[in-house]
């Protein structure tokens, strides 16, 4: 299952993206548009190895920055950042509790674009900020919190359909027979 | 804590990342442009995917009522010949008071029709990307506009898109004239991320005399935009800086949030 996921979860990285930059419904009425990928790195961070981790920080900022006028490799660190730390303290995190995702989600998405416009401005580029951008900042994390349950369920859907399921153990055992006798 | 594996994940993402950032401007449009050709596919298949409700719809059109189209069709072309001519009559005119004048012949407008694919994905930029480059004759700062002004300028070209950096955005600065009876000239800047249909009018003279609904237009200084391109209008004024300059809300005249089709100016002919 392991390469089939790192495949599931770039092709779920490359469609978000693309999702976000062809349709602007959320900005319509909202103001804002939702990013996915934070919330895609806490189901990687929990869920996959520190390759897949790394190859979503990596792909992912890179299909974002493509797309938007950011400078190519700014998304690449903070979602990076994101997926390390979680994936250090996976041990100690309810990964398959709904709350824990939703405050995971919503933490992720706060952090990241956070760190992004952090890069931006240290490089010396003017993104277009204001108190408006408050708003945003909220509707990114309240939306990444909404969507990271949701794509738990997905990707677990996923793994049912095409991985290979566990055989189920039984507790039949033929040593443990018991053979009655005629009488 | 950190195993061997995780500081090498580490090291090869920090590296990548610094590597990425430490390119020179040109590799970096370029690997731009590269990663962003992987989603042509996928744009065009929402292309085509949004025509398909088009084509059905044409598929089932009654024969009476494209008849009906067709007639109205010939009458609005009639009319339009008819005022083609009389516009020619008056260019010529004005062809030849321009030449007793000895002003500089006014070039027609060179257009091209262009279709917005995508928007920005991120929150902090305004800009859109169109189904035009630079095999379609686009260069880089090129206006671009709609029937009801300017929208903003091409700022990176590729082979079969471009990316038009929009009005609000913080790189895209326009030079602007109020049709006032002083002609103050002002600089459009960004405005708030939220509302994008206004933008700000900055650096206009202290003294300046603004009133709500006055027009805005291109002032032609720049080297980009050609003077009289409709901007917006008006809606109030400030002085700041203790009385130092003026600053304007301006109304966009596009409506920048339902970009569909855009014009790009070909050949913008500067004063």
């Amino acid at each position: 299952m392991n390469f089939l996921q790192t495949i599931l979860i770039l092709a779920a990285a490359f469609l978000a993206v693309f999702g976000e930059a062809a349709f602007p419904l959320l900005r319509h009425w909202l103001g804002a548009q939702v990013d996915l990928l934070p919330g895609l790195m806490v189901y990687t961070a929990l869920n996959a190895d520190i390759v897949t981790v790394s190859l979503l920080a990596v792909l992912g900022g890179m299909w974002f920055d493509a797309l938007s006028a950011n400078p190519p490799g700014v998304s690449i660190l903070p979602l990076f950042a994101i997926g390390f730390v979680i994936y250090l303290q996976r041990e100690l995190i309810l990964r398959e509790l709904p709350f824990a995702q939703f405050i995971l989600g919503a933490a992720a998405s706060a952090v990241a674009p956070a760190l992004c416009v952090l890069l931006l401005l240290t490089g010396g580029q003017e993104p277009l900020l204001g108190w408006g951008s408050l708003w945003q900042w909220l509707v990114m994390t309240a939306g990444g919190a909404v969507a990271t349950p949701l794509l738990f369920e997905f990707f677990h859907w996923c793994q049912h359909a095409l991985g290979y399921q566990p055989r189920t153990e039984t507790s039949f055992r033929p040593d443990r027979e018991i053979r009655r006798g005629r009488l | 804590m950190l195993k061997k594996k995780h500081y090498l994940a580490l090291g090869v993402v920090v590296l990548a990342a610094l590597l990425i950032f430490s390119l020179p401007p040109r590799a970096t449009s370029r690997l731009k442009l590269a990663v962003s050709s992987l989603f042509l596919p996928l744009f065009g298949l929402l292309n085509t995917a949004q025509q398909l409700p088009v084509t059905a719809a044409d598929t089932v059109m009654p024969r009476s009522a494209l008849l009906r189209e067709i007639g109205e069709l010939q009458r609005e072309n009639q009319q339009l010949n008819i005022q083609m001519r009389q516009a020619a009559a008056m260019a010529q005119e004005n062809d030849q008071l321009h030449a007793l004048l000895g002003w500089q012949r006014q070039m027609p407008w060179k257009l091209k029709l262009a279709n917005v694919v995508m928007r920005d994905p991120a929150n902090w930029w305004r800009t859109v990307q169109i189904d035009l480059g630079s095999r379609d004759g686009l260069r880089e700062n090129l206006p671009v506009l709609t029937p009801d002004g300017l929208i903003g300028r091409v700022i990176s070209v590729g082979l079969t898109r471009s990316q038009v950096v929009l009005l609000g955005d913080p790189y895209c600065r326009v030079s602007a004239l109020v049709e006032n009876p002083a002609h103050d000239i002002g600089l459009i800047t960004a405005s708030g991320p939220l509302d994008m249909s206004l933008v700000e009018l900055t650096y206009l003279s202290g003294n300046a005399v603004l009133k709500p609904g006055q027009n805005v237009v291109t002032s032609g200084e720049g080297g980009i935009y050609p003077r009289g391109i409709p901007i917006g209008q008006i809606v109030d004024s400030q002085t700041v800086e203790f009385g130092l300059y003026t600053e304007a809300r301006v109304k966009l005249s596009a409506d920048l949030g339902a970009l569909e089709q855009v014009w790009v100016l070909l050949n913008p002919q500067l004063n």
